[in-house]
């Protein structure tokens, strides 16, 4: 141990450190400033950036005796008491955090460059922030956020920081307005707390033992040295499981801890809890293990073979999944022109910068308490329970805020693991996973194969689709099912075709498991089916956007699923919005240069909300009324980044009259907060946001009918406005209401179930969804002939969502998910071979950074879905559908390569370009 | 078990030397950490007794002119070699390189000793210093020598230092005369692992129009920076047209060892590189060497 001296925020500070530790570490568990955040320890993601001295470092990798005498700047030390940072005040009213997890570093990092550039151009901003990455993606808000926050400062008056923002529909009280989320503060302070922020008194650090190979038998697990090791609390094997060994969403195949064998090389094994973290990795070292490998299942198609080795007992079908419309020999026969393609995706990551930690204690009443950000707080809870073999309700899930989750913090990560080492040593027990483990343990989005087989008459018109898709979905189920039937049955985009037939095996193999991930199997298909329709026009000789515009959906459309749309397709709306501002754009367009070459390409697509295929989709939210006036709505629906949080307030806010900073929201906590169901499909706007806004008007029934009995009045004669109840020509604080409800021995509050409209399984024809969102996406990308290199220039989306609730985080979760389309397409890539993870650090899964963001025109279109809130339906997914084909088209369109696979790669590329062979 | 036990920070040359001797090769130089501790972490470099960070040694912090040479010392961030207006103007591609090296909190505290020890035949830093025939100083139990920076190249990743027992405490090089100039461009992709497919820098000596002599780096081409020997000789006494270049493109091959690296690049796509590279790096650096100005490219956009 030695003293480190420094100023930490201004003050003095002295601390006790050992040699090897990094001033991140020191900062988190010595200082108690876990504004900090870490989202890769390898200095690759920049959000653990403070300052050192005035520049910005990363403190994961800086160590922290380098520091003495220094002067450390850290989130917590920008804001003066109450008073934010000009740099949070932009943040915070300029909609920059979503999920919040990166913000520290952004803002810190963007403190360094406006102390020393109080001017800076967004060129300047770009190079600056190059390398401190948002998953989220809100890159534009953040860039505006910084210029704002630097014009403050720099003429020292309040600027308006809220960016231009699309044309919505006029705004009622509440709803439609740009509002920032309620969680914003916290965010832009650091003192929002995600899991690893969490500590508790005698708490122990937990590790887990995961596979050595991806397929093997285990023969023998011996834990002794390891539990003999000095300061190691436990270690368990499956054995030590008391109740259910598996564990998994839809198919319960997943071991909590490896019985017999493993499947991947992710698999855990055994788990340790130990006094530090250090003390648990070594013991992890000491565990002996002895396999008898197995040969590897390594892709879908080989998986596929009748003599394929198998990854479970059962086949290595995982499902095979049909879409049956019309009669296929005759839409081929009805064809003037036949077309077939064959397209591969790759794995892909979410790469959620907050890695998966979970905390495991025992609360005061002798329960099971588990801390963690989860998508699916209730199903977390029965999940737990079962593998403990105790009832649900001596399980509390309470949701930590979520640095990100996108679809990858659904299945269970720690927490089985927690709640076996808390029940075992009667401690708390965090378990915090590294990027490393994160990459190699979580499902990903699903590898496919994907043949497009069509039909088209030389008008255009669709005759017929044929797909034929398998899914890579890994060693586990997860829900891998679910999102390769989305696959499928969007397989044929969003056209009007008398005959489809799309099959897909969505089939078990020794790769990491896939699962859900935003865009759900929809983002691989519409890349497939957007490409072929490009060939197809170029075929007949017809314009991309007038071939689509002939057979898309529109109501009065029956889907291949055998769905009416009755209402709410605004697709041509989106289509004609974007291909006209793609010509106004063609004629501004700067000529490249002889050795590059410009083009625009487009792209449509469509998703469902909701779960949908019959599944029961319903939410729950309780709205309260307090003494103080203000009120709180309560639903465990997780806040992944999206916004949520701000939409139940709105929509509480709406109904009741009230102000939107009147309305607190409380999510995720099983014992407090009712079931939101999962944060998947794109269903919370629409569901819970449904539950929120009927709960509120139940509330609000309920203190007309108190108010127009106490003031006889019939409860017409009620109205909420500005926060007050009118009655008679009285104002009623809502604080007297809470009040007037106490005298009467009443409660203040009320709950709503909300069930959405029931839909149809698969295969049964009518309503598989009860609402789907619809965009138009183009990119305009550059070629350099000489050297294969590939950039997006700018894009221009149109989104038809129903109702833009709030458009500043619509607009959000819109470039966000286009970044990451654009991610998809251009950079990201995870890579397995023969079930070995070679994309193991983040600094072999590139995601966008801001370099990368182009900037983007976005238009809305509200479709309004008439049983959605307001007219809403989801947003969460649509946005990163239609951008890997939009552009791949361009790519295609700038220099005549097509693109089989993605991402894009620049060496096959320029060698395809030599070659004179345009295939990709 | 910790990446290291005992965390040293000397304030002179010869306290990190003596810091390295005591513990008898269990102890590293530190730097900026970027490379050092990535590796360590990663299990790439195996832990170590002890650490000697060498940030605060003043004297090999300092970017001076003096006696016809400029002076940069190992301890120099990429950020303070991109800010340096002597640098700039008389050494420009290596302020062209550093200036693309990872991201500005990476630039911040990562060296140029750091990159030239850690001895990547594409390291960006250590191509530039090639092309401008620097010498690094090695200090160790023996003293000082200036060494030529190819002699510090063993093979990829391994360098001829002796790593738990000397440091290299300065680079030297001849800033640029009058008709003399510089350039350094590299082709990266944007997936996967962080190190350029390709890096090319080049010097040029024009006199009277004609190029009177040429340095052409290239990494990675070979297991150490690569010279192309060929190529230089090739244009010397030459007057200098972009016509030229597909014919420098061939002789630069004849001397660069290609090689496929896995989900990196494939040797076919490299050989198609060495002209469009040199066709951003040469004609910039004649154009610099002829007109005498100069605006660094890509600053930061790596
Ligand atoms: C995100 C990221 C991006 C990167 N991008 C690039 C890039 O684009 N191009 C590129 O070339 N590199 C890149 N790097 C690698 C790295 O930053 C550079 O090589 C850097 O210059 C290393 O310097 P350092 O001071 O951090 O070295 P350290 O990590 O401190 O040391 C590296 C090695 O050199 C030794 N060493 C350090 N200084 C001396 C000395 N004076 N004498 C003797 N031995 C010494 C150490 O013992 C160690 O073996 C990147 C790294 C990261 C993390
Ligand atoms: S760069 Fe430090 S946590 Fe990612
Ligand atoms: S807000 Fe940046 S990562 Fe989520």
């Amino acid at each position: 141990m030695k003293t480190l001296s420094f100023t930490v925020n201004g003050a003095a500070t002295q601390v006790e450190v050992e040699d090897h530790e990094y001033l991140a570490e020191v900062l988190r568990n010595r200082l108690g400033l876990t504004g900090t955040k870490i989202g890769c320890n390898e200095a690759e993601c920049g959000i653990c950036t403070v300052l050192v001295n005035g520049t910005p470092v990363v403190s994961c990798i800086y160590p922290a005796l380098r520091a003495e005498g220094a002067s450390v700047e850290t989130i917590e030390g920008l804001a003066e008491g109450e008073k934010l940072h000009p740099l949070q005040e932009a943040f915070v009213e300029g909609g920059a955090p979503q999920c919040g997890y990166c913000i520290p570093g952004v803002i810190m990092t963007a403190k360094g460059l406006i102390d020393t550039n109080p001017d800076p151009t967004d060129h300047d901003i770009k190079v600056a922030l190059k390398d401190t990455l948002c998953r989220c993606a809100g890159y534009s808000f953040i860039t505006h956020a910084i210029q704002s926050a630097a014009k403050q400062i720099r003429e020292g008056e309040k600027q308006n920081h809220l960016p231009a923002l699309p044309e919505t529909l006029a705004p009622l009280n509440v709803i439609g307005r740009p509002f920032p989320r309620p969680d914003a503060v916290l965010k832009v302070t650091g003192k929002a707390l995600y899991s690893d922020d969490f500590n508790f008194p005698g708490m122990l650090h937990a590790r887990t033992l995961r596979a050595k190979y991806p397929h093997a038998r285990i023969l023998k697990i011996d834990t002794a040295k390891a539990k003999a090791l000095p300061g190691v609390h436990a270690v368990l094997t499956a054995d030590d499981i008391p109740g259910e060994k598996n564990h998994g969403l839809v198919i319960q195949d997943w071991p909590a801890l490896a019985v017999d064998k493993v499947r991947y090389i992710g698999d855990p094994v055994a788990i340790v809890a130990a006094d530090t973290r250090e003390i648990a990795s070594a013991a992890l070292a000491l565990i002996e293990v002895e396999y008898e490998p197995l040969p590897v299942v390594s892709d879908p198609v080989q998986a596929h073979q009748p003599d394929a080795p198998l990854v479970m007992e059962s086949g290595n079908l995982l499902k095979h999944i049909k879409v049956r419309k019309g009669d296929m020999d005759q839409g081929f026969a009805e064809a003037d022109v036949i077309l077939e393609e064959t397209f591969h995706t790759p794995a892909y990551d979410h790469a959620f910068l907050e890695p998966e930690c979970s905390i495991g204690r025992i609360d005061e009443d002798g329960r099971f308490e588990i801390i963690v950000g989860s998508q699916i707080p209730y199903q977390d809870r029965s999940q737990v329970a079962r593998c403990l073999g105790v009832s649900d309700d001596q399980v509390r899930i309470k949701g930590a805020l979520i640095g990100g989750g996108f679809g990858g913090k659904e299945d269970i990560a720690g927490q089985i693991h927690v709640a076996l080492l808390t029940k075992v040593t009667g401690r708390p027990v965090k378990m915090l996973y590294d990027r490393h483990e994160s990459l190699i343990f979580h499902p990903k989005r699903h590898a496919t194969q994907i043949t497009v087989k069509v039909g088209a008459k030389t008008d255009g018109t669709l005759t017929a689709v044929e797909t034929i898709l398998y899914g890579d979905s890994g060693a586990y189920a997860s829900l891998g099912e679910k999102v390769m039937t989305r696959a499928t049955t969007h397989s044929a985009g969003p056209y009007e075709v008398q005959n489809v037939k799309a099959d897909c095996y969505a089939m078990y193999t020794n790769n990491p498991p896939a699962g859900a991930f935003r865009g759900f199997g929809v983002l691989q298909s519409a890349f497939a089916v957007e490409s072929v329709m490009d060939m197809l026009a170029e075929r007949l000789g017809i314009d991309p956007v007038e071939l689509r515009r002939k057979n898309l959906h529109r109501v009065g459309t029956v889907t291949n699923t055998g769905q009416t749309l009755r209402e709410s397709v605004g697709l041509g709306r989106c289509l004609e919005l974007v291909s006209a501002e793609v010509e106004k754009r063609k004629e501004a367009t700067q000529p490249a240069s002889k050795n590059k070459r410009r083009a625009w390409g487009l792209a449509v697509g469509y998703k469902n909300t909701g779960l949908g295929g019959g599944a029961p989709d319903k939410s729950s939210a309780e709205v309260e009324l307090y003494h103080d006036g203000t009120v709180q709505v309560r639903t465990s629906a997780a806040e992944i980044g999206q916004g949520l949080v701000g939409v139940v307030a709105m929509a509480a806010a709406e109904e009741l009259g009230m102000k939107y900073e009147d309305v607190r929201v409380l999510l995720s906590d099983t014992d407090l907060t009712p079931d939101g169901g999962p944060t998947t499909a794109s269903r919370q706007t629409f569901v819970t946001g449904n539950a929120a806004r009927m709960a509120a008007r139940t509330l609000r029934n309920a203190i007309e009918a108190t108010l127009s009995e106490l003031y006889d009045q019939p409860p017409q004669n009620i109205r909420f406005e500005e926060g007050l109840a009118r009655v008679n020509g009285h104002s009623l604080p809502m604080s007297e209401v809470a009040q007037i409800f106490k005298r009467e021995g009443r409660e203040p509050k009320a709950t709503y179930e909300y069930w959405a409209p029931k839909t149809q399984p698969l295969g049964t024809g009518g309503d598989m969804h009860f609402a789907f969102s619809y965009a138009a996406q183009a990119a305009e990308v550059e070629v350099d002939l000489d050297t294969g290199e590939v950039k997006v220039l700018q894009m221009v989306a149109a989104h038809d969502i129903g109702r833009a609730i709030n458009p500043l985080a619509l607009q959000g979760q819109i470039e966000g998910g286009m970044v990451m389309g654009l991610g998809h397409a251009m950079t990201e890539e995870f890579i397995v071979e023969d079930g070995i993870v070679f994309t193991d650090v983040l600094a072999r899964y590139k995601m966008p950074s801001i370099k990368h963001a182009p900037p983007i025109t976005s238009f809305i279109v509200e479709d309004a879905a008439s049983t959605g809130p307001y007219g809403a339906k989801g947003v969460g997914e649509i946005a990163s559908i239609p951008t890997l084909a939009a552009i791949s088209n361009a790519v295609y369109n700038a220099c005549g390569v097509r693109l089989h696979k993605l991402p894009v790669d620049q060496d096959s590329l320029l060698r395809a370009l030599k070659s004179g062979n345009r295939t990709g | 078990m910790p990446l290291w036990e005992h965390y040293h920070r000397p304030s002179t040359v010869d306290q990190a030397i003596d810091n390295l001797a005591h513990y008898a090769g269990r102890a590293r130089i530190l730097a900026g950490g970027t490379d050092l501790l990535l590796e360590m972490q990663q299990g790439r470099t195996s832990p170590v007794a002890a650490v000697v960070d060498i940030t605060q040694i003043q004297e090999i912090r300092a970017i001076e002119e003096a006696d016809g040479y400029i002076l940069i010392g190992a301890g120099v961030t990429h950020t303070a070699i991109t800010h340096s207006a002597l640098l700039t103007q008389k050494a420009t591609s290596l302020v062209e390189s550093c200036g693309v090296i990872g991201g500005p909190q990476v630039r911040n505290v990562a060296t140029l000793g750091g990159n030239v020890a850690h001895a990547l035949p594409a390291g960006d830093g250590t191509l530039s210093l090639v092309a401008l025939a620097a010498e690094a100083e090695v200090a160790g139990p023996q003293g000082r020598a200036w060494r030529p920076i190819d002699s510090l190249y063993v093979g990829p990743g391994k360098s001829a230092l002796n790593h738990t027992a000397e440091m290299i405490t300065r680079f030297r090089l001849k800033p640029h005369a009058a008709g003399e100039g510089s350039a350094f461009k590299r082709i990266m992709r944007p997936q996967g692992v962080a190190l350029p497919i390709l890096g090319l820098g080049v010097w040029v000596n024009v006199v009277d129009g004609l190029i009177a002599a040429t340095r052409i780096a290239l990494g990675p081409a070979g297991p150490r920076p690569l010279r192309a020997a060929q190529a230089e000789a090739f244009l010397a006494g030459k007057a200098f047209s972009t016509e030229l270049l597909p014919a420098v493109a061939e002789q630069v091959l004849a001397d660069a060892k290609l090689r496929t690296s896995p989900h990196r690049a494939t040797a076919e796509y490299r050989t198609e590189l060495i002209l469009p590279l040199l066709a951003r790096a040469l004609p910039l650096a004649v154009r610099r060497a002829t007109t005498g100005h100069v605006t660094p490219e890509g600053i930061g956009e790596g």
